[in-house]
């Protein structure tokens, strides 16, 4: 260890208790932390980002590390933030539809405190585990973002650190509030790359008196699939997910989510179904993998997205790559899950496939997560518009590229 | 600010679009000097009429290179002076840039230009069968660009949300000139989420030149209630009651007896007699979903007193039960020569309190507060009623216009939920968050406008000086110096 990593590791001690070397389980897509420190409060989070700040060390920040891996490796990740400490609900006002919670608290939680009065976060849990910091910071979704929308239409106030330590707050604990710039649209999807979060403020949903999944088998032809989803998008049954599972191998299910009272509920199945055709069955219980994705560990983890017109060609690219796809084709984002062991220019060849048809319907593919390899030989991001402001976003929040730095897009 | 400058804009706009498109006349100039919020006004130093994004890029752009400021306006209609000129600036009116650039229905979006009424997006879109969700009750006559930088809200953003979840890209021209597309048609656009700092930012961090929307599917059925209460005790308990029932109208508006009386002398809207508060309840979605949720509505709206319940099922009842509310504030007139429309929110279950509060800050001063109010989402606007012609009605009405603010404040609430911070309420700003907070946001302001020269003065008490941008970066990316992760 030499003096600087010493003096720099005593002001982080000192700033908060819990500070410790790390393991190997606390890598961050392969780059190795010098130290991990553990606060309990906003406050010490703001002293260690002090310390931090004043002996120039890189900061990842870390909720329950399901998606730590997500990005580009960063450059340098001189101290792990661990915000696990940061557990806690903090009050949910029942009457007013509201949350506020701490940023390392696991959605699991939240969902368990509000479920008592019958109220949810309207964000489904797509990896178990998940904490509140990680979902923001990931702009994690599932099939139920089709009707709730997803975290950034769910986030009503936060509270964040910047990397000079600074404690700023904006939003608040009333849904509707124009005053003063949103400051929690900008730090999610930023991969803790902008500022960490340590408080959040949700306005949340009832929890509907019944569901009823409705779904049937993919047709193999791209264009029967379309057609289906376009008839369900263009009725008026107010579905809460439109789903999508198509294996590369071919087979898989579109599945719709009906939310609701009882009566109406069965009626509007009733008519999805005969939407979707003879076979389509309903359900009280969702299907296989409903909120996961398709991935499995060493795939490659693709997110595409396009306008509903779109959704054929995207298909059609998709078996083209040999992708396994899944998500939400009623809204145009789906994922896609490449075999890792493939040579990377067939991946990457994959990659430009799907990209390229994304793009044709004015949408995206991002390479959310593959192994090392595989980050080096293709493009994980892919062309993103306005590049150039959001680097000056980020000079203006993080001027030294201390938070994970290069986990971002356009090398943030 | 030299008259060199802003000659110099004049004559670059000059070149830019038709000499009648830049106004410097002061009689026309004059025409501009306010918006919605009338006792604030000045006359700005030039008026530019662009027809399209590059000449609009290109005025603003020699504004840049000649340090000049600049305001947008779109329809003129905002309540916080946000549109109020700058005297020695340029007003960027979008009024010709009315196009309805793209309608695709199969993909549930629409491209718009900015100076394109909010409406009229509806009316384009429902021969399609679909809609533009934000409804602020100035539809008929407001921009979606103001719509925009006010993150406007509607009756109906109670179940829809504001324009900010129906916004999902823009053009924008930067205070510097350049011109760029930020978010896209497509959801979840890669990087930051530039559009979500720029939706609701007022007009300080660029000018629109384009919106892509989202459309919504038109409801299969939709029901409005009409229910009269005692009082607003009552009427709030039945809103409560519905939320907690789980039930999520389209919209829950409530009015006051003042306000009432005040409806019924403008619009003769017939609202139950003798109502010491009403509630609209508009129930919409599925016809299966929409018949059982309104049995529950209308069951709670008993069970917590309601002596009166009227129906709509079609358009045309419809209309006249919104009728009163939607001419709520301009009804005013009717029963005060002046008055302030106030825009606070408060948490939902605080309500009783805070009109508790209300009327005695009324009784206490003798000034006449009439409400009427977005009541699922907490979201007040008190009326504040005054005669300018009476000595110090003017200041009185300002103070406890004032107060009612604090109200909000102290109740964890805002101080505004719709009409913006502008110039009106930017010395409440500090009130509402502290020195770090507003700072942390002004990075923001820095990031897109170092200059401080796109609509200086509103939303913000005291401009942060922006400074040098250290920029110093930690060494290429390995990736990007391998080439494969910029290709930008
Ligand atoms: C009777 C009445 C009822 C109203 N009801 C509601 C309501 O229910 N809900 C609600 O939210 N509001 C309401 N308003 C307020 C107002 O209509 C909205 O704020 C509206 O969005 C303003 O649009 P505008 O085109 O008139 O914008 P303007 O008043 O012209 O401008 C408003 C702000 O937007 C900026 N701006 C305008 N165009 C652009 C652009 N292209 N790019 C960047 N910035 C731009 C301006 O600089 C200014 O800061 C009401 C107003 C009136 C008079």
């Amino acid at each position: 260890m030499t003096v600087l990593e010493r003096t720099a590791r005593e002001a982080v001690g000192s700033a908060c208790e819990e500070v410790r070397d790390p393991t190997a389980a606390d890598e961050v897509d392969g780059v190795a932390p010098l130290l991990v420190a553990r606060p309990a409060s906003t406050e010490q989070v703001a002293e260690v980002m002090r310390a931090a700040a004043a002996h120039g060390l890189t900061v990842v920040p870390r909720g329950a590390g399901t998606k730590l891996s997500w990005g580009l490796p960063p450059l340098s990740a001189d101290l792990l933030l661990d915000l696990g400490g940061l557990d806690r609900v903090l009050d949910h006002a029942a009457g007013d539809l509201v949350v506020a919670t701490q940023a390392g608290a696991r959605m699991a939680t939240v969902q368990q405190a509000l479920a008592g009065s019958r109220q949810r976060l309207a964000v489904d849990e797509t990896v178990p585990g998940a904490t509140v910091g990680g979902t923001l910071a990931t702009n994690a979704s599932g099939p139920r973002r089709m009707l709730t929308g997803t975290a950034r239409d769910l986030l009503i106030g936060v509270t964040v650190v910047r990397a000079d330590g600074v404690v700023a707050k904006a939003g608040g604990r009333v849904v509707k509030n124009v005053a003063g710039y949103d400051l929690g649209k900008l730090v999610i999807g930023s991969l803790g790359t902008l500022a960490v979060v340590t408080e959040a403020l949700f306005r949340l949903h009832p929890v509907a008196e019944a569901q009823r999944w409705v779904s049937v088998a993919a047709a193999d032809a791209p264009a029967d699939v379309h057609r289906l989803v376009q008839a369900v998008v263009h009725a008026q049954a107010v579905p809460s997910a439109v789903e999508v599972d198509r294996p590369a191998g071919g087979g898989g299910r579109l599945g719709v989510l009906l939310e609701g009272r009882r009566d109406g509920v069965e009626q509007r199945a009733a008519t999805v179904a005969g939407l979707l055709g003879a076979g389509a069955t309903i359900d009280e219980e969702p299907p296989a993998g409903w909120t996961s994705y398709p991935w499995q560990e060493a795939d490659v983890a693709v997110k595409l997205t396009f306008v509903l017109s779109g959704l054929e060609d995207v298909l059609a690219a998709a078996r083209e790559a040999g992708a396994d796809l899944r998500g939400s084709a009623g809204t145009g984002v789906v994922y896609a899950a490449l075999p890792g062991d493939q040579p990377t220019d067939r991946l990457a060849a994959a990659v430009r496939t799907l990209r390229s048809a994304c793009a044709r319907h004015r949408g995206h593919a991002v390479v959310l997560d593959a192994p090392a390899e595989v980050k080096r030989a293709v493009d994980v991001w892919g062309p993103v518009p306005g590049v150039g402001l959001m680097r000056r976003v980020k000079d203006q929040f993080d001027p030294e590229h201390r938070l994970s730095p290069g986990r971002f897009v356009g090398g943030i | 600010m030299s008259g060199v400058a802003l000659a110099a804009v004049a004559e670059r706009a000059r070149e830019l679009m038709p000499r009648d498109r830049v106004i410097t006349d002061h009689a026309r100039l004059r025409t501009y000097e306010c918006d919605g919020l009338a006792h604030y006004r000045v006359t700005p130093a030039l008026v530019v009429m662009p027809d399209d994004a590059a000449q609009l890029a290109g005025v603003v752009r020699a504004c840049a290179e000649n340090g000049v400021p600049f305001v947008a306006r779109g329809a003129g209609t905002g309540l916080s002076g946000g549109a109020l000129p700058h005297a020695d600036g340029v007003l960027i009116v979008t009024s010709r840039m009315r196009t309805v650039r793209e309608l695709r229905p199969e993909d549930q979006r629409a491209v718009v230009e900015p100076g394109v009424i909010n409406l009229d997006v509806t009316r384009a879109a429902t021969p399609h069968g679909y809609y533009y969700a934000p409804d602020p009750s100035s539809q008929q006559i407001c921009s979606i660009g103001g719509n925009v930088a006010e993150n406007s809200g509607g009756a109906h953003c109670l179940k829809y949300g504001f324009t900010t979840n129906h916004v999902l890209g823009a053009e924008l021209v930067t205070p510097q000139g350049e011109l760029v597309e930020i978010g896209g048609a497509a959801p979840d656009t890669p990087g930051y989420d530039l559009l979500g700092a720029v939706v609701g930012s007022e007009g300080t961090l660029g000018v629109v030149t384009s919106a892509t929307v989202r459309l919504v599917r038109v409801p299969e059925e939709v029901r409005t209630l009409l229910a009269g209460f005692e009082s607003t005790d009552q009427a709030g308990a039945a809103t409560s009651g519905i939320i907690a029932a789980g039930v999520l109208p389209a919209a829950i508006e409530m009015m006051d007896a003042l306000a009432i009386e005040a409806a019924e002398a403008a619009v003769h809207c017939d609202y139950p007699h003798g109502a010491g508060a009403v509630l609209v309840i508009e129930l919409d979605g599925a016809a299966a979903e929409v018949g059982a949720e309104y049995d529950e509505v209308e069951r709670l709206c008993r069970e917590n007193g309601a002596f009166e319940l009227r129906l709509a099922t079609d358009p045309v009842d419809r209309a006249l039960i919104w009728k009163g509310r939607k001419s709520a504030f301009a009804a005013v007139g009717r029963i005060s020569p002046d008055y302030i429309v106030q825009d606070g929110v408060i948490p939902r279950t605080a309500l009783p309190e805070v009109l508790k509060a209300i009327a005695d800050l009324s009784e206490s001063s003798g000034v006449r507060v009439a409400n009427v109010f977005h009541a699922g989402d907490g979201n007040l606007h008190p009326l504040v009623l005054f005669d300018d012609s009476v000595e110090g009605a003017g200041q009185a009405a300002e103070e406890v216009s004032g107060a009612i603010l604090d109200l909000c404040i102290g109740h964890g609430g805002s101080i505004t939920g719709e009409h913006g911070v502008g110039i009106d309420k930017a010395k409440y700003m500090p009130r509402m968050y502290d020195e770090d907070d507003l700072d942390t946001m002004q990075l923001v302001r820095c990031a897109f406008d170092p200059d401080n020269l796109s609509n200086p003065g509103k939303v913000f008490p005291t401009p942060r000086l922006c400074g040098e941008v250290p920029g110093r970066h930690k060494g290429a990316h390995p990736l990007q110096e391998a080439g494969v992760a910029e290709v930008f």
